[in-house]
């Protein structure tokens, strides 16, 4: 059976086909259902849908990171760790040894370096972690305190002041972004990245940005950066594998990636949705107000039934 | 007018411990607390208490293997996600029983509502020596709202349905108390408290699946799936029916006393019939999980590794015991059906403990060694066991719960 679409386009249609019979009398009646019962209703319906798809704020800002470009001198992590005053590294932010291990981001450092030697590739690529500052984040979607924003600039910032440590914001988020301070007691945090917003609101460029020797990762409007990476490869189509890791990734994301070599060889999550995350949860979450409003009376139903029966007894 | 105060001080003293000695002399009371398993309980206290003060002293780190990877560990995994369905016992029976009209379960309401009420309670204890700040818990109730957020939804239905499961089981503390007054308003919320507790329990009994959603490609695709919620929710339908068996076999063997004639007299057929309801959400869940697989063309992924520790969840762990149970209740056998019940509540933990750690980041390198657990924690997790059944123990020991109080048999229930 044909659902009525949408106002009374789906009644349109109908008559384009010059369906006859007892049919059209039925879908007469469903197009009469649709008008009556939410011409007015639906049409308010779909002014909000179209509210609804937004594409993000105009003007925010992000980053490229162009992986061929990266000579692992980890001027990057000892901006970083200057920038946000983190406590001094373990072993010195010139020491190489560093790589040997796969790290990831922690309370301590909002960014870390690795190193991968991927078979096809003579040189070893390093590879940049931080926040990506997703266009929809997770970490935003699934905190129930709210803890989490998207700033208009791109940033994805989190207010401790709120968060009272559940780390659901770590097990949504898809990039193992989020460090959280394990070795605190009674003051934990959630810990990454803030892509420097003080910063840039002030007008200047992130720190690890600023102080890249290669240029290899650097900052400015989403858009334009996204037509900078395209342009790289396009240009260069055998120094780069033709994709712009982040441009969808998760519904897309602030800091994006440049690379020579398969990004999967390199430890990034390939297998991701190229839709926000919280897509996945819509469907239940608008199955709860369902269940609020039809179990009370179906279960009260019940309860009237069974007395009925009783009071026959 | 001072004595007079005193001696009134007095009496409320004395019945105060009368009530909490059970009637005997403290001497008596005393000497009757040394046994063998409470010795072991001791043991078991004496060594996780200091450990949780170590949590509040030194932080998560010294006591789990929770990490930057792996935020949630077995006290979550445990706690929260296999405590909830196993305390699902409330809602069915309530539901069984005020909703459905099922009047011949009325002796195990009251045993299913405390079994649910201090699941619950428990599952928050769990959470409170888990999350950062225990004492910012109320946040998202009162100070900053992320509807957005499936756990919010679940922060929010926890609490309320704690309290509602209070609710439901405060006619047995005021028969306690003899509080006949209050008693009777407690009686007269019963059906509204029933259907809010269904409500409740549908909404976050699969609000924790579908937590996961959140986490596609962090789980195995195997157990990954839209219709998570929906798996959690049946789940604990008859992990609700299996833990009532338990918990009611276990109590009417230990605590014999403290049941009278009808509860135990009545217990064997009740159980075949618990059994038989068991056994229809069982079948509707096997079903439902093989319909996932198809849902997402999963086939491929059942001749691997993971597609067998799939195949011994669903078969070993949830058609065994549905045959079992099956058998159970067309022999009208409580035994076998007790079988089968302890068979499926083992295979409801371990289907928990899959989706929320042993299957969580099964892609990430040196993933099953930093799911082990380190002693400590499993420590916590044993003492905060033993309080539980400790607790649980003492109000079967003092509260008209598998039995009714002679003193209210004409008031309505």
């Amino acid at each position: 059976m044909e659902k009525p679409e949408k106002g009374a386009g789906g009644g349109r249609s109908r008559d384009a086909r010059g369906e006859a019979g007892a049919t059209v009398n039925r879908r007469d009646f469903l197009r009469v259902v649709a008008v009556a019962g939410g011409a007015a209703f639906l049409g308010t319906a779909a002014d909000a849908e179209a509210l609804y798809d937004l594409s993000g704020w105009p003007d925010r800002m992000g980053m490229l990171t162009d992986l061929t470009e990266c000579v692992g001198c980890r001027s990057c992590e000892a901006a970083c760790n200057a920038a946000n005053r983190l406590p001094a590294p373990e072993v010195p932010f010139d020491e190489k040894s560093v790589f040997e291990q796969k790290r990831r981001p922690t309370a301590n450092a909002y960014t870390v370096v690795n190193r991968y030697e991927p078979p096809k590739s003579g040189n070893p690529v390093y590879r940049k972690v931080q926040c990506n500052h997703c266009e929809e984040p997770s970490c935003a979607a699934a905190c129930p305190v709210r803890a989490y924003t998207k700033t208009p600039e791109g940033a994805v910032l989190y207010d401790k002041d709120v968060c009272f440590g559940c780390r659901y914001c770590m097990v949504a988020c898809p990039f193992y972004a989020p460090a959280y301070d394990y070795e605190s007691a009674l003051e934990p945090r959630v810990v990454k990245c803030t892509m420097c917003h003080g910063r840039v609101k002030a007008g200047g460029v992130p720190a690890c940005a600023g102080a890249c020797p290669m240029g290899a990762v650097v900052f400015g409007k989403r858009k334009e950066l996204l037509s900078v990476a395209r342009d790289r490869i396009r240009k260069h189509p055998d120094r780069y594998v033709d994709r712009i890791y982040g441009e969808v990734e998760a519904g897309g994301t602030s800091w994006m990636y440049l690379s020579g070599v398969p990004f999967g060889e390199l430890d990034f999550p390939t297998k991701l949705p190229g839709k926000p995350i919280v897509e996945n949860t819509k469907g239940f979450l608008s199955a709860v107000p369902l269940v609020l409003t039809l179990w009370p009376a179906l279960l009260g139903m019940c309860y009237a039934a069974n007395r009925n029966k009783e009071e026959k007894e | 007018m001072n004595t007079d105060y005193l001696v009134k001080a007095d009496t409320f003293t004395a019945r105060f411990l009368d009530k909490l000695t059970m009637g005997m002399p403290l001497s008596e009371y005393a000497r009757r607390l040394v046994t063998p398993f409470n010795a072991v309980a001791a043991v078991l206290l004496s060594l996780g208490l200091p450990l949780i003060g170590l949590r509040f002293w030194k932080g998560l780190a010294t006591v789990t293997h929770a990490s930057n990877e792996y935020p949630w560990s077995i006290l979550l995994g445990w706690g929260l996600f296999s405590g909830v369905p196993l305390s699902a016992t409330g809602y069915v029976m309530a539901t069984a029983v005020y909703i459905f009209g099922f009047k011949k379960y009325h002796p195990l309401v009251r045993l299913g509502v405390l079994t649910g009420f201090m699941g619950y309670l428990f599952a928050v204890i769990y959470l409170l020596i888990d999350i950062g700040r225990p004492w910012r818990i109320y946040y998202p109730m009162a100070v900053s709202f992320g509807p957005t957020s499936v756990l919010f939804l679940v922060a929010w239905h926890v609490a309320t349905y704690l309290t509602v499961q209070l609710l439901e089981f405060s006619p047995a503390i005021l028969e306690w108390i003899h509080a006949r007054r209050t008693r009777r308003w407690a009686i007269l919320i019963t059906v509204a408290m029933t259907i809010a507790g269904v409500i409740l329990s549908t909404l976050h009994q699969s609000a924790l699946g579908a937590l996961f959603l959140m986490a596609p490609g962090k789980l195995h695709p195997l157990w990954y799936s839209a219709f998570i919620p929906v798996f959690f929710f049946i789940s604990s339908i008859y992990a609700g029916f299996c833990m009532v068996i338990a918990v009611s076999t276990v109590a009417s063997r230990y605590l014999r006393d403290k049941a009278d004639g009808q509860f135990l007299d009545s217990l064997d057929g009740l159980t075949v019939g618990l059994g038989k309801g068991a056994c229809i959400a069982m079948f509707v869940y096997f079903a439902l999980r093989v319909i996932g697989v198809a849902h997402d063309d999963n086939w491929a992924l059942l001749a691997t590794p993971y597609g067998y520790w799939f195949l011994t969840e669903i078969v070993l762990f949830v058609l065994a015991p549905c045959v079992v149970l099956t058998v159970g209740v067309k022999h009208r056998s409580a035994r076998i059906v007790r079988a089968g019940a302890f068979h499926a509540l083992a295979g409801v933990v371990l289907t928990r403990l899959n989706i929320s750690i042993l299957m969580f980041n099964w892609n990430l390198p040196g993933h099953f060694q930093a799911i082990v657990p380190p002693v400590r924690e499993v420590l916590i997790v044993l003492s905060i066991i033993t309080l539980h059944i400790l607790i649980f123990r003492w109000i079967l020991n003092r509260m008209p719960v598998m039995r009714e109080d002679p003193a209210y048999q004409e008031e309505p229930h």
